[in-house]
């Protein structure tokens, strides 16, 4: 998603709060979701409160990365010039094998090949010497 | 024993501006405008109103409005519903809440928005600073997904509407039939913005992919504009100018969890889904004692979603229903008899609730549901809140 000149051009997170925390492993290339310590809940989106059990406990636990298509959307007119290049692009949410469902860029798969239940993994694009953000492809 | 809030409360007058692309004037003019005719046809001055809900930062807040209209004493003032376009049915809830308790006597819900002029939802993350949306998805899309090209609701609903073609082979055909049927509702209405401009089902299957599965003719309009609609209790409403019109029922849902589609269970487990038995019961009605439906239609896909949630057909099977001609006028459920957010103009939901008071009045001349007795109206906002509100005459 860089464009020729070599610069990163999509969107940043803007890693407010507990998100922040997510991005700081992506960066160093790890997939880790909070869970709960005393329950064992995995949850995503970062959140303080176990919603299971309603614990502050947790730890950002390493998750296989691995799942499966749940749904989609293929974007076809880019509503930003950012993503003028990037079209057609897939967005997929994806069951994780963890339990949570996560959304993320799918590339290297064509629109017509989408289906439910499609296996994915997570790779890491270095969007900024600052920033890691996560993408899924196709599983090997 | 009935619900408290059964028939307690009523709409007793309802007004909006002209629908346009493009406007020399403010969303406080409109909503004061919308207000003032609102008024007008309660036969109320704006001394009577003693309190005012204001839709989700769609319209003023209510200290301005109070402050125009000379409003000496605000007894109740609501300044934030829920979510967008499931704000004006909710605030129809809060608004009767408030009468029937007694703790104002006639509340007035102005909902303004340049939704074509103004910030448009499709900027968001680019004129719109997603940091600084109010409410609970703002920050959901800062972090998660805008950065992964997920960021306006053509995107977010398209999850739900992907998936529900998936799990039970929805025809593009079917989508189109809530769009057509719209559309043909629309030209009987003078207020429509896209009245007089035909639309086929060819055009509809040639129209452009926005984002898979939405074509450009299953996305709402983005229009100018205000309505507002005044409410009062049912004692005071039969002496008023027009027939009452009386909040049987109403509610409001949300979908687990509110803030993030992606760790739903079941994305078509909506607001609604939640909402619309609870309104039925409080109103002591069935989905087959519904005249017409002006369901909330920020795409074709939500509509088909939501009529299954209203319990007018099983999961899955919408499709069938409206391409059969039930939703159109004459049919066995007409939905959007004003041309909705499709083809009449975006005012978040408020146009439905004013739609619904005028078929239920009577007054809708060549768009009139034949012996329109009780109509339900829908609201649907941000990530899948749902609102629903049932009337009758
Ligand atoms: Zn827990």
């Amino acid at each position: 998603m860089t464009n020729p000149g070599g610069k990163y051009q999509l969107p940043l997170p803007a890693r407010m709060g507990l998100a922040a925390e997510f991005y700081r492993y992506c960066k160093a290339h790890e997939l880790r979701f909070q869970r709960c310590t005393d329950c064992g809940a995995w949850r995503h989106l970062p959140r303080p409160m176990c919603p299971e059990c309603g614990s502050f406990n947790y730890q950002w636990a390493r998750a296989s990365g691995r799942g499966k298509v749940y749904s989609w959307i293929t974007v076809v007119q880019p509503m930003l010039p950012a993503f003028n290049d990037a079209v057609p692009y897939i967005v997929p949410l994806v069951d994780m094998e963890e339990g949570v469902r996560m959304v993320a860029m799918l590339e290297g798969v064509a629109p017509e090949a989408m289906h439910i239940g499609m296996a994915v993994e997570v790779y890491f694009e270095d969007a900024t010497p600052e920033i890691t953000l996560p993408r899924f492809r196709k599983a090997r | 024993m009935a619900h408290f809030l059964k028939d307690k409360v009523c709409v007793v007058g309802v007004g909006e501006t002209k629908y346009t692309r493009g406007t020399a004037s403010t969303t406080l003019q409109d909503a004061l405008e919308a207000s003032a005719k609102a008024l007008a046809d309660a036969g109320l001055k704006p001394h009577d109103i003693d309190g005012i809900v204001s839709n989700a930062g769609l319209a003023p807040a209510p200290e301005t409005l109070a402050a125009n209209l000379g409003i000496r004493e605000l007894k109740f003032a609501v300044g934030n519903t829920v979510g967008g376009g499931a704000g004006a049915c909710a605030g129809l809830q809060i608004a009767a809440t408030a009468i029937a308790a007694e703790l104002a006597t006639t509340v007035l819900m102005p909902v303004g928005w340049h939704s074509y002029s103004g910030l448009r939802v499709r900027k968001l993350g680019s004129e719109v600073d997603l940091t600084t949306v109010p409410g609970p998805i703002g920050a959901t899309i800062a972090d998660f997904y805008m950065p992964q090209g997920a960021f306006v609701p053509a995107h977010f609903y398209g999850w739900m509407a992907t998936r529900y073609v998936q799990e039970y082979g929805v025809k593009p055909q079917s989508a189109a039939a809530v769009a057509l049927a719209a559309r043909r509702h629309c030209h009987l209405n003078p207020l429509a913005y896209m009245r007089g401009r035909p639309l086929t089902l060819e055009d509809y299957l040639n129209s452009r992919i926005i984002s898979y599965p939405f074509r450009l003719n299953d996305c709402c309009l983005e229009t100018d504009g205000a309505c507002a609609i005044v409410m009062t209790t049912a004692e005071r409403a039969r002496d008023l100018r027009k027939p009452p019109v009386y909040i049987s029922g109403c509610a409001e849902g949300h979908p687990y969890p509110d803030d993030d589609f992606g760790a739903r269970t079941d994305l078509l487990h909506i607001g609604l889904t939640d909402a619309a038995p609870k309104a039925y019961a409080m109103a002591e009605v069935t989905p087959a004692d519904l005249d017409f439906a002006e369901v909330y239609d920020c795409f074709t896909y939500v509509v088909l979603i939501e009529l299954e949630a209203l319990g007018v057909c099983k999961r899955g099977e919408a499709g069938d229903f409206v391409r059969g001609g039930a939703i159109e006028l004459g049919g066995r459920l007409p939905i959007l008899t004003h041309g909705g957010l499709l083809s009449e103009a975006h005012l978040a939901g408020a146009s439905h609730i004013v739609e619904a008071v005028r078929q239920l009045r009577r007054e809708c001349g060549e768009r009139q549901v034949k012996d329109a007795e009780v109509g339900v109206v829908t609201g649907w906002g941000d990530f899948g809140d749902g609102s629903i509100a049932i009337l009758r005459r």
